[in-house]
């Protein structure tokens, strides 16, 4: 299994990572994409913006070792994840999770795997700057720690 | 000894600091945390059992008690919220 994880600043280009992929990923019949966004009206008060931090290093480490469980578990081919970090404003992409499999279902199971793990497990923080000055950092949610959990049935 | 702590997310903002060198007697991961959490009122409460998500020493994500080496780096995570 291929895998590439990039945690940046900057935007990331879907076509230039799909290729990426597609140029490891084998002799895949399907491959998945998902991107996360920054909403703007989560609260009462709309939202200026994301800011984002990490632990550069630990991340990255976790990712792929997150990325290892779930090709233990499906044939899948090559992972590719980029997630953002800093000041993002809403309407921007926060997070890009790519998966090439030989088979659509093992890609579509795969890539949300991914993404319920990536929530709960991934070193990633984040702080909700409102339009009105006031900001607070986000606390983690019940219900991303039930959607990983329910992968261990 | 002498380590250096991380702290991230709103420990952050909570303990005034993102990074610190601290000497002390020495010990494990548990006997870190009370140190700490003895600074006061602030830390106790700031590094309660169910607000730590998660200690990572030398960046190797580490579960229950563990020793924490002269020199560690040791971070202190809270509990995430990406994606």
């Amino acid at each position: 299994m291929h895998c590439h994880i990039t945690v940046q600043q900057d935007r990331f280009d879907l076509a230039a990572e799909e290729a990426a992929l597609r140029a490891v990923a084998g002799d895949a019949g399907a491959l998945v994409a998902f991107q996360g966004m920054v909403r703007g009206h989560d609260a009462a008060t709309p939202l200026a913006a994301l800011f984002l931090e990490h632990y550069p290093g630990v991340t990255e480490a976790e990712i792929g070792r997150i990325a290892d469980a779930a090709a233990g578990r499906w044939p899948i081919s090559a992972v590719r994840v980029v997630h953002r970090v800093g000041r993002l404003v809403p309407g921007e992409q926060i997070v890009l999770v790519l998966v090439a499999s030989a088979h659509r279902k093992a890609a579509f199971a795969a890539a949300e795997y991914l993404m319920d793990y990536l929530k709960t497990e991934a070193p990633f923080w984040k702080r909700e700057d409102f339009t009105d000055g006031s900001s607070r950092w986000v606390d983690a949610k019940a219900s991303d720690d039930a959607a990983a959990a329910s992968w261990r049935d | 000894m002498s380590i250096r702590i991380l702290y991230f997310g709103r420990l952050k903002d909570v303990l005034g600091r993102g990074e610190e060198t601290l000497d002390w007697a020495g010990g494990d991961s548990a006997a870190l945390l009370a140190a700490l959490r003895g600074r006061g009122e602030d830390w106790a409460e700031a590094l309660a059992a169910g607000k730590v998500f998660r200690l990572v020493v030398n960046q190797q994500v580490v579960r229950g008690e563990v020793p924490i080496p002269d020199g560690a780096e040791v971070g202190i995570l809270p509990p995430v919220t990406g994606g």
